[in-house]
């Protein structure tokens, strides 16, 4: 739990950032290398407005920024509130696994509690 | 990563991109998964006792109608609460209730339905969280985390991967 600097609105940005295909797919693409506007609209066959407008949520969620070149207006991969999020994600899991190990063990000891009495009709005490 | 040939393993899926399931096997009869749900005595030990955290309410009216207020404490004397309204109480079998954390993770409200089958003793939990979206569905900045859970748990991972190569 080193990050916890996100607030839930940021969350949901991200979250809602990668809910598209696309998006992720952008992202993917940005993994191996900044890119501009026209080298990203190209494999998605897409025109580039729709492009935009899904950096623009992305650039929102904080995902990816733009680089320094006045021209091409490179898009750059902002991996670390990704890896947040994703840290969100295995919490929320995590957090489950431990709920439910927790109540294996009240189980168990609620079983054993009942056990007693059906030895008691038996007539056998400890 | 996580194995998942052991039966006790808990199981996350997204069977729509509104819903998330949860199923976990427990090797006890339903009744007393049920009553360790639905007894402020017996969930206040299981649920959400993380290390540093502590219960301040468990509040339980089991009735269609009646509500839940679930309060904890954590480090830092941070609060994170929860609360919600039964919408159908069936012991031992099922319960569907409204759920909303006080921090709220997601727009709107989410369905939690709680099912319980039972087979030669053990008990198999399914829990389906269905969260509303109607209203933001075209919205994608306001669309609920839940869709983005949904990307988290099937492609993040591997989305991940990918990042990290």
């Amino acid at each position: 739990m080193h990050n916890t600097t996100l607030t839930s609105p940021q969350l949901d940005a991200i979250f809602a950032a990668l809910a598209d295909p696309t998006r992720r797919a952008i992202l993917s693409r940005l993994a191996s290398g900044d890119a501009s506007v026209n080298e990203l609209a190209q494999p998605f066959d897409m025109s580039q407005p729709a492009i935009s407008k899904h950096l623009k949520v992305l650039e929102g969620a904080g995902l990816i920024s733009r680089g320094q070149d006045a021209q091409r207006r490179p898009r750059r991969l902002e991996p670390k509130p990704l890896a947040v999020a994703n840290e969100w994600l295995e919490r929320y899991r995590k957090h489950w696994e431990g709920n439910y190990e927790r109540l294996d063990a009240l189980l168990e000891e609620l079983k054993t509690a009942e056990t007693p009495k059906r030895r008691n009709t038996r007539g056998k005490k400890t | 990563m996580t194995p998942t040939t052991n039966s006790r393993a808990l199981e996350i899926s997204t069977p729509s991109d509104r819903e998330i399931c949860m199923t976990r096997v427990f090797n006890a009869p339903r009744r007393l998964v049920f009553d360790a749900y639905t007894k402020p005595e017996l969930l206040t030990r299981w649920m959400g006792v993380m290390p540093g955290w502590s219960w301040v309410v468990c509040d339980i009216d089991l009735r269609v109608g009646g509500g839940f207020r679930y309060l904890w404490r954590g480090p830092d004397d941070f609060e994170m609460g929860m609360r919600g309204t039964y919408l159908e109480v069936t012991p031992p079998h099922r319960i569907v209730s409204t759920e909303q954390f006080d921090e709220k993770w997601y727009e709107g409200e989410c369905v939690e339905t709680v099912t319980l089958e039972e087979t030669d003793g053990r008990t198999t939990l399914i829990m389906l969280l269905r969260y509303d979206n109607q209203e933001v569905r075209d919205s994608v900045l306001q669309s609920p985390a839940a869709s983005g859970m949904e990307a988290g748990f099937s492609n993040l991972d591997a989305l991940l991967r990918t990042l990290e190569r």
